[in-house]
């Protein structure tokens, strides 16, 4: 059963084994409105936790997508190099962005789970 | 002077409006205004496009200069010819420092008793205090910042005008006409900042949100946010003010030559005309050009301009995603050698140079009306 967390900064991670999907959450979406370009790691780039891991970028403006965990990027979303709008219409599916191999397997005990982030969400207004 | 930040923002008369439709607000030269509504800039932007978008820019001042040398005042301040503006007519022009730099630029209108204008929203109080400054003892200066400003702005604007103000289809580009819509008494001008046909709406505010609900039950009208009046009008290769021009640039480096009248070129005597009549003949240093990135990364205000070899040759004054072309899109300054049309350039995005064309503005076709 993989293991769903969210970040203050409104990324998701979902662990499957030593290896986790990272995305921005549909919350992170809306906000952020029509997703017009994305810039994602190369494959084999280490990622480190709290540090920038991806851009995406909305008719408005430029944002980092924070890597919620160290790890080596082993895998990244093309599609949504091509079609960013799929990041707006399937911010937990299609439009994920990396995957990682975890330096630390255990790193997402830290985090929150879905219940927690949506009281988080709840509390930004 | 833009507001402090500590300043509670001001309102237009249209903000239940905006709220009741859904939009995401934001501040924005003091004013809290709408962003965007719910179809998103994108949508929003393509609607303007192909159909009319209704826009609140009652943010802009408007400013009534009064009196019978109220047209030769103004030209003491501005490279425009506006003396020879006939009634109902209108232009575009510029207020000028000693230097020749821009302190704003504005909509000048010829009305059968005044000249009206319209100002940018940052630099309406800075634009008052020069106006009165220079010209208060000659003309009587009126501001009504509490004034309401629209802008029904697209292809169908005309269609759906007419509607309301039979003729008004027929007046062309750059003119004015005084209409009542639904008996409420507007200044109309046909004039916009997004490239396309359309109008711009002047009127009293408590009539603002009869007359822009009455717009918007037009099924060809939808609600336009700041963030797509920033992308036509960016589109359209025009600039904002406090970004692509300023109190340092010039007309001539913005490329903003053609607003200065023939006959104010042989008679000189505007503020800055020395330099800027010397920069018609021996061009400037650097030049207002537009710029289109080769991939699809978004190049944003004060991005480096790098030459083929990588040397630093200006800086981007806008820049970001035209939804019409469905690419990124810039302007910027840039040293003169390189301001050619296919000049290959780099702009930087995080710390990346990525390679650019210097191209031709405006970046999509213009659809104004200048008659049948």
């Amino acid at each position: 059963m993989p293991t769903l967390r969210f970040t203050k900064d409104h990324e998701w991670i979902r662990q499957d084994g030593d290896t986790a999907v990272i995305g921005i959450t549909d919350y992170a979406q809306q906000q952020l409105g029509d997703i017009v370009y994305v810039e994602l790691p190369a494959v084999g780039t280490r990622v480190e936790a709290g540090k920038e891991a991806a851009v995406v970028e909305s008719a408005k403006a430029a944002s980092e997508v924070y890597a919620p965990v160290s790890g080596e990027v082993v895998a990244v979303n093309d599609a949504i190099a091509g079609d960013p709008a799929k990041v707006n219409a399937d911010p937990m599916g299609e439009g994920w962005f990396l995957t990682v191999k975890l330096a630390d397997p255990n790193a997402l005990d830290g985090l929150m789970d879905e219940t927690a982030y949506a009281a988080f969400v709840a509390e930004q207004g | 002077m833009t507001p402090a930040d500590d300043e509670p923002l001001r309102r237009t008369p249209l903000h239940a409006l905006h709220l009741a439709l859904g939009a995401r607000m934001v501040p924005f030269a003091g004013y809290e205004m709408p962003v965007q509504y719910k179809s998103g800039i994108i949508a929003e932007h393509l609607h303007t496009r192909s159909q009319a978008g209704l826009f609140d820019v009652s943010h802009m001042g408007q400013i009534a200069l009064r009196g019978a040398g109220a047209a030769e005042a103004l030209e003491t301040l501005v490279p425009g010819d506006i003396v020879a503006l006939a009634a109902g007519r209108m232009r575009y022009t510029l207020l000028l420092n000693q230097a020749g730099g821009i302190i704003d630029d504005l909509m000048a209108t010829r009305r059968d008793d005044d000249l009206a204008l319209v100002v940018n929203a940052a630099r309406k109080e800075a634009d008052l205090a020069h106006l009165r400054e220079r010209i208060g003892s000659a003309v009587t200066i009126e501001p009504s910042f509490e004034r309401a400003l629209l802008a029904l702005q697209g292809p169908l604007a005309a269609t759906v005008l007419a509607r309301f103000v039979p003729g008004i289809d027929r007046i062309p580009f750059m003119s004015a006409a005084e209409s009542a819509i639904r008996g409420v008494l507007c200044g109309i001008t046909r004039s916009g900042y997004t490239g396309e046909d359309g109008y711009e709406i002047s009127l009293a505010p408590e009539h603002a949100v009869s007359v822009a609900e009455t717009l918007l039950a037009e099924p060809e009208v939808a609600p336009i946010g700041l963030g797509a009046r920033d992308t036509l009008r960016l589109e359209a290769g025009l600039c904002l003010y406090g970004h692509d021009i300023d109190e340092t640039t010039t007309p001539i480096e913005a490329g903003l030559a053609w607003t200065i009248g023939k006959r104010r070129r042989a008679e000189a005597g505007f503020p800055g005309s020395d330099r800027i009549l010397r920069e018609l003949i021996d061009p400037p240093a650097r030049r207002r050009v537009g710029i289109r990135p080769n991939d699809r990364a978004p190049a944003r205000e004060g991005s480096a301009i790098l030459d083929d070899a990588n040397n630093p040759i200006g800086a981007v004054t806008s820049g970001g995603f035209g939804p019409s072309l469905n690419a990124p899109i810039a302007m910027g300054y840039v040293a003169r050698e390189h301001a050619a049309l296919g000049t290959p350039v780099s702009l930087v995005v995080r710390d990346v140079p990525r390679p650019a064309l210097v191209s031709a503005m405006p970046f999509v076709q213009t659809h104004y009306y200048r008659g049948s």
